[in-house]
C-alpha cells in the first residue's frame, strides 16, 4: 500500500488534469499545501487493523432493484433547452482533436 | 491444451488478436437506466431522451430488468460462467458523448464482479475463449461538419445514450484477421438467435481489436464499424507493425483509430498524460444476484442455437457440414431457408443456392441479406421448377441472381427469353393435349395442387420448355375450370 | 408572540382559520426585513408561493381534501431540484440551471399542500460547515450575525430559526442538517440512508448523504418526515414506506441510553458537555438508564468520510462541463479539453476544487486501495461498532457539535480544523443511521444542540426521545 507524505506540484497537476480543472499559478501553490496536510491526516487510517473486514460498498444489504421495460416519453425539448450552444437540435461542443 | 497462439504464433509472426465487442441489446424497448426508448434510430437528434440519459443533476439509474435477462442469455449461450452476484462501477473520464462523464459499467477488480466470465465460442481455427461479458451504458453520438481533424466544432446528440451494451471480451485467442471475422460473424449469429441483438442494424455491433506482433506492445484499433472492417484493419495493422518492427523502431502502447475511407489505422492522439478511468464502485446502483433457479428459467427459454442448428441441417435436411455451416451463419439466411422447405422439400438444392450462389453474390456485390426483396416462397417455387425439369439449375440461377440485382420481389420466368411461347392457342393447344393424355391428373388436380404441378411440367415438356411459364399456368386453371363445370351440374 | 408551527398552520389552513395567501404574504414580508441581513435564500419565490396559497384557499371552499402540510411556508435547500425554479448548489456552475423536473421529496411537499418559498444558501455543493463556502454570499447566524449558521444546510436552518418558513429541507452528508441545526437552535433530522428519496437531490456524496427536515419543534419535524418517507421507484437505495410517525410516544422511563465516550474528546467545549450531561441527568430522573459506551473505531470516522465523501464528490461532480446545461465560459476555447477545464476553473470555488482533486487522488491507479478501499473497510468496521453498541442500547446521546457556533471567517483559514468539527455528525452517515439534533441550551447566547442517534429505521423512538427533552429542557 502506497501512503505518500506530501504531494509535488507535478502530481496536482496530473490530478487537475484528470479533473479537468485548470488551476492558476497561486491556485496549485496552495492546493499542494492543503492537499499534503490532508493526505497527512489521513494517514491516521494506518492504525486501523483491516484484515478480512470487507468494504462497506453499500450500507443497506439491498439487492435486484429493477425497473420494468417500459417505454415512457419524457420531455426532450425542456431538458435541450437548457443546453448554451446549439446548432439545430444538436448539443454544440469544441472541436474534439 | 490450446494450440497456435504462444508468444510466437503459427506463422512465426507472434500474432496476439484480441477483440472487445460491444453489442447493443436491441431487444430492449428501453434503455439500461432510463424509461427512454431505446430505438433511437432514424430519430431527429435529441429527441430520445430525459434526465437521466442526459445525466442532469439529481437523476439516478435504476436498471432495466430485461437487460439482465438478455445478458444472462448471452453468458449461458457462450457457455460463461454467470455471477452469483455482480455489481456496477464507474469508470471516470471526460468526454463531449458522455452526459455524466462517466460510463456505468461492469469492473473484474476492486470488488467489481461483471454479469459472467470464462466461456468460449468455437471456430474453424479453434476455440476462442471470451474472457468475460459485462453490461454498461452506451454513449451518445458525435458528429461532424467534414471530418473528425477538421470540423470546428462537434455535434452532439445523446439519442444513443444510455443504451443498453453488452461489452464482450475475448482472451487474445484469434489466430489471423480471417478468424476475426468468422469469430464475430458467429458470434453476432448466436446474439441473433437467442434474440437479443440484431446485428443488421448500424451500429449494433461495435468492435475494437487489441493486436501484437513477436511479443510487441499492444496496439488497440478503435472505430471498426463492421466484421469485413475488422479483418481489413488487422491485416492493415499487421503490415504496419511488421514494417515498424523491420525499421526497429519500438512500438509503444497506443489507440489507433481506423479510417474506414483511406482504409488505414492512424493514431487517435498523442496524449498529454496517461488516462486513469478511477474505477470504483456505483454508489447509486444495488448488485444483482442471479440465483441458479433464474438461470435455469432462462435456460428453459433458450431457443436453438446455431452449432445445435447446424447439426439438425445437416441430419434432417441431408445438407452438407459446409452448406449448414454457412446457413446458420446468420440467423436471417437459416430461418429463409427453413421457410423455403416448409414451402418445397428441395433442401439439398436451395441450400446450396443460399449458401453457394445467393451468399457468394451478396459478398460480392457489398450487399446484405437485407437487400433480397423476394420471399422464401418465391425461391420454393423457383426450386420446384427445376426440380420438374422446367428450367434448368444454371437458368434457374440467374433468374435468382438478377432478381437480387435488381430488388424485384418477383422472379420473371420465361418471359422474354429465348424462343418462349406467347402465343395463346400454340400453349392452349399444347394444355389441351396434356389434358386429354392425364385424366387421372386432372381428376386429382380439382382437389390436389401438387397435380397442378404435374401437368404445368407436361406442358413444359410437351413444347420442349418453351411455354410462357405464367400463360401456360395461367391457361391450365381456365381448362381445370371448364372440364368441372359440367360434373357440378 | 411566537410564531405558529407547520402542524399550527396546517390544522389552521384546514379548519379555515388561517388563510393561506395571508400567511404567505406575511411571511415574505417577514423576509423582506430580514433576510437582507441573514440571507438565508438564494432564491426566494413570492409569486409562485402566493399562486399556490390560492390555489389551497380555492380547494378550502371547494371542501376538496386539503394535505397535512396545507398552507405551510417551506424553504427548500439549493441542491434539492425544483421544477421551474433555479437550483444551484450555491455554485457559480449551475447559476441558471432550472431543472425540467421536481425532486420525488417536492413533488410530496406539494402534494401535501406545502407552499415553497424559496431556495435556501448552503456551502457550494454541500462542502463545509459554515455556508460561508457559498459562491454567492455567506449566511448570517439569527441568534448572533457575528456568527455563522454552520452548514452546509446553513440558509435552511436559519430561514427557520428567524422564522422566514416553517419549517425547511436540508440535506446532510456528514452533518448538514444537524449542524447548522444546532448552532441556530432547531430541530434538524438526519433519517436512516434510505429512507427518504434521494431523486431530485444533487449528489455530493451518494452513499452517505439523506434529505430531511429541519422545523422549529420535535412534532413539525415527525410530520415533515410523514410526508417526505415514501418508497420512491426512482431511488434504487430507497426502502422507504409511508408511516405516520406523529405517533411517536415519548414515555423514556425504560430507555436504556449509551453515551460514545468518544464524543467528549478534548475538542468539546465544556458548556457543550455540561449542557449534554444536564439533559442526560433529566433522562436519567425519568427512569432511563444511562452508561458509557467506547465506540473505538469513531476515532477514525473522519477521515474515512472524507476520503469516500471526496471520491464520490470527484466523480458526481464530473457532468459540470458547461456543455449540456448550466455555466459555460463564452469566448471560444480551443478543444472541449480546454472548454472543460476553464468552464470548470471558473464555475467551482476553490473548496469544490480542492475536494475534488483530492478525491480523484484517493480513487486513482496506484492509491486506490491505501485510500479509498481502505476508508470503505474502516467504515465497515464503524458499521460493527454502532451495531454492537445498540444491541445494548436503545439510543446514543451526545452533542451535535464540540462547540457552539464559530465566528464568521474563523474556519475558512485551515480547512482541516473545519474538517475536524464534523467529527460527531459523520458517524450516523458512515452507519447509516438516523440522528436529530434538538436544542439543548446555550452559551454566550449561543444555542447548543443534544444529537440522539438510533438504530437505522427507529425514527420514531428518536421523535420520542427528542420529543420528551424538548418538552423538559424547555
Amino acid at each position: 500500500m502506497k501512503k505518500i507524505k506530501g504531494i509535488s506540484k507535478e502530481q496536482v497537476r496530473h490530478l487537475a488534469w484528470l479533473a479537468k480543472i485548470d488551476l492558476s499559478a497561486e491556485e496549485e501553490q496552495i492546493l499542494s499545501k492543503q492537499i499534503a496536510d490532508v493526505l497527512d491526516y489521513f494517514r491516521v487510517l494506518d492504525k486501523v487493523d483491516t484484515k478480512n473486514i470487507e468494504p462497506a460498498y453499500l450500507v443497506r444489504e439491498l439487492r435486484n432493484v429493477f425497473r420494468q421495460d417500459t417505454a415512457r416519453k419524457a420531455n426532450a425539448d425542456e431538458i435541450l433547452k437548457l443546453a448554451p450552444t446549439k446548432k439545430g437540435r444538436y448539443v454544440k461542443a469544441p472541436k474534439i482533436v | 491444451m490450446r494450440k497456435g497462439v504462444g508468444l510466437i504464433g503459427v506463422d512465426g509472426l507472434g500474432l496476439k488478436i484480441g477483440l472487445e465487442v460491444h453489442c447493443q441489446l436491441t431487444v430492449l424497448n428501453t434503455k439500461l437506466f432510463c424509461s427512454c426508448s431505446s430505438n433511437y434510430r432514424g430519430t431527429e437528434p435529441n429527441t430520445n431522451i430525459c434526465e437521466i440519459c442526459t445525466g442532469l443533476p439529481g437523476t439516478l439509474p435504476v436498471l432495466n430488468e430485461k437487460a439482465v435477462e438478455a445478458a444472462t442469455k448471452i453468458a449461458l449461450a457462450l457457455n460463461c460462467k454467470i455471477a452469483e452476484t455482480a455489481n456496477f462501477f464507474r469508470k471516470n473520464y471526460f468526454y463531449p458523448d458522455l452526459p455524466k462523464n462517466f460510463q456505468i459499467t461492469q469492473y473484474d477488480k476492486a470488488g467489481g464482479v461483471a454479469i459472467a466470465k470464462e466461456g468460449q465460442i468455437g471456430t474453424s481455427d479453434g476455440s476462442i475463449r471470451i474472457r468475460r461479458i459485462q453490461l454498461e451504458e452506451d454513449p451518445g453520438k458525435l458528429s461532424y461538419e467534414g471530418t473528425i481533424v477538421s470540423s470546428p466544432f462537434a455535434l452532439v446528440d445523446y439519442n444513443r445514450a444510455g443504451v443498453a451494451l453488452v461489452e464482450i471480451v475475448t482472451e487474445p485467442d484469434l489466430k489471423s484477421p480471417k478468424n476475426a471475422r468468422e469469430f464475430l460473424q458467429k458470434l453476432r449469429s448466436i446474439l441473433e438467435h437467442i434474440g437479443v441483438c440484431d446485428g443488421s442494424l448500424e451500429g449494433a455491433m461495435r468492435c475494437d481489436a487489441n493486436i501484437s506482433l513477436f511479443g510487441g506492445k499492444r496496439v488497440e484499433v478503435k472505430n471498426i464499424s463492421s466484421f469485413k472492417e475488422v479483418e481489413r484493419a488487422l491485416n492493415f495493422e499487421i503490415t504496419r507493425q511488421k514494417t515498424m518492427a523491420k525499421a526497429a523502431k519500438a512500438e509503444g502502447m497506443e489507440t489507433r483509430h481506423w479510417d474506414e475511407v483511406r482504409r488505414v489505422t492512424v493514431t487517435l492522439r498523442v496524449k498529454e498524460s496517461e488516462e486513469d478511468y478511477r474505477y470504483f464502485p456505483e454508489p447509486d446502483l444495488v448488485p444483482i444476484t442471479i440465483s441458479k433457479n433464474y438461470i435455469s428459467k432462462v435456460k428453459a427459454r433458450m431457443p436453438e442455437l446455431p452449432d445445435k442448428r447446424k447439426e439438425r441441417f445437416v441430419r434432417d435436411y441431408k445438407v452438407s457440414e459446409e452448406i449448414a455451416s454457412v446457413l446458420v451463419g446468420e440467423k436471417q439466411i437459416a430461418d429463409f431457408f427453413e421457410a423455403c422447405v416448409k414451402s418445397y422439400t428441395a433442401p439439398r438444392l436451395l441450400g446450396s443456392w443460399l449458401a453457394i450462389d445467393i451468399i457468394g453474390y451478396l459478398n460480392r456485390s457489398e450487399k446484405t441479406f437485407a437487400d433480397i426483396k423476394f420471399s422464401p416462397n418465391n425461391l420454393a417455387e423457383i426450386a420446384k421448377l427445376v426440380e420438374q425439369k422446367q428450367i434448368t439449375d444454371s437458368g434457374a440461377k440467374t433468374i435468382i441472381i438478377k432478381a437480387i440485382e435488381q430488388g424485384k420481389s418477383r422472379f420473371e420466368i420465361g418471359k422474354k427469353e429465348e424462343g418462349a411461347i406467347t402465343d395463346e392457342k400454340m400453349v392452349m393447344n399444347a394444355v389441351k393435349m396434356v389434358f386429354g393424355a392425364n385424366r387421372k391428373a386432372v381428376e386429382d388436380a380439382k382437389s390436389d395442387p401438387n397435380a397442378i404441378n404435374f401437368l404445368m411440367g407436361q406442358v413444359m415438356k410437351a413444347t420442349k420448355g418453351r411455354a410462357d411459364h405464367s400463360l401456360a399456368r395461367k391457361l391450365i386453371q381456365v381448362e381445370l375450370l371448364a372440364v368441372q363445370e359440367p360434373s357440378r351440374k | 408572540m411566537k410564531a405558529k408551527s407547520a402542524w399550527e398552520i396546517a390544522e389552521g389552513t384546514r379548519d379555515g382559520s388561517i388563510s393561506p395567501v395571508e400567511t404567505v404574504e406575511a411571511l415574505f414580508e417577514r423576509i423582506g426585513e430580514h433576510d437582507i441581513e441573514i440571507k438565508a435564500f438564494i432564491t426566494t419565490t413570492k409569486k409562485l408561493a402566493i399562486e399556490q396559497a390560492k390555489e389551497i384557499e380555492k380547494k378550502r371552499k371547494a371542501k376538496q381534501k386539503l394535505g397535512r402540510l396545507a398552507g405551510v411556508p417551506i424553504a427548500v435547500k439549493d441542491n434539492i431540484c425544483t421544477q421551474g425554479i433555479e437550483t444551484t448548489c450555491a455554485s457559480k456552475i449551475l447559476r441558471g440551471f432550472i431543472p425540467p423536473y421536481d425532486a420525488t421529496v417536492v413533488k410530496m411537499l406539494k402534494e401535501e399542500g406545502a407552499i415553497i418559498v424559496g431556495k435556501t444558501n448552503m456551502d457550494e455543493f454541500g462542502m463545509g460547515s459554515t455556508t460561508e463556502f457559498s459562491a454567492f454570499f455567506p449566511t448570517r447566524n439569527p441568534r448572533n450575525t457575528s456568527y455563522v449558521p454552520g452548514g452546509s444546510s446553513g440558509g435552511s436552518a436559519a430561514a427557520v430559526a428567524k422564522e422566514l418558513a416553517s419549517a425547511a429541507l436540508g440535506t446532510d452528508t456528514g452533518g448538514s442538517i444537524r449542524c447548522p441545526s444546532a448552532f441556530c437552535g432547531v430541530v434538524g433530522l438526519k433519517p436512516t440512508y434510505g429512507l427518504v428519496s434521494r431523486y431530485g437531490l444533487i449528489a455530493y456524496a451518494n452513499s452517505l448523504e439523506q434529505i430531511g427536515p429541519i422545523t422549529r419543534d420535535v412534532r413539525d419535524s415527525s410530520l415533515m418526515l410523514s410526508c417526505i418517507a415514501a418508497h420512491d421507484p426512482m431511488d434504487s437505495t430507497n426502502v422507504g414506506e409511508k408511516k405516520d410517525y406523529t405517533k411517536f410516544r415519548d414515555d423514556v422511563s425504560r430507555l436504556k441510553i449509551g453515551v460514545p465516550k468518544q464524543y467528549f474528546g478534548e475538542g468539546t467545549q465544556k458548556a457543550v458537555s455540561d449542557a449534554i450531561w444536564r439533559a442526560l441527568k433529566k433522562l436519567e430522573d425519568e427512569g432511563a438508564t444511562i452508561e458509557e459506551v467506547d465506540l473505538k473505531t469513531v476515532e477514525y470516522a473522519l477521515a474515512s468520510y472524507y476520503i469516500i465523501a471526496m471520491s464520490e464528490a470527484s466523480s458526481n461532480l464530473a457532468r459540470y462541463d458547461g456543455l449540456r446545461y448550466g455555466f459555460q465560459e463564452s469566448s471560444g476555447a480551443r478543444n472541449w479539453s480546454t472548454l472543460f477545464s476553464k468552464d470548470r476553473k471558473i464555475g467551482f470555488g476553490f473548496e469544490v476544487k480542492k475536494r475534488i482533486i483530492l478525491g480523484t487522488f484517493a480513487l486513482s491507479a496506484g492509491y486506490f486501495d491505501a485510500y479509498y478501499l481502505k476508508a470503505q473497510m474502516v467504515r465497515s468496521l464503524i458499521i460493527q461498532d454502532f451495531e454492537k453498541a445498540f444491541k445494548k442500547f436503545d439510543v446514543l446521546i451526545g452533542p451535535t457539535m464540540p462547540t457552539t457556533a464559530f465566528k464568521l471567517g474563523e474556519k475558512t483559514v485551515d480547512p482541516l480544523a473545519m474538517y475536524m468539527s464534523d467529527c460527531d455528525t459523520v458517524p450516523a452517515n458512515l452507519a447509516g443511521i438516523p440522528a436529530i439534533s434538538i436544542p439543548c441550551g446555550s452559551s454566550n447566547g449561543l444555542p447548543i444542540g443534544m444529537q440522539i442517534m438510533a438504530p437505522s429505521f427507529e425514527e420514531e423512538r428518536l421523535l420520542g426521545v427528542a420529543g420528551f427533552c424538548e418538552r423538559e429542557l424547555a
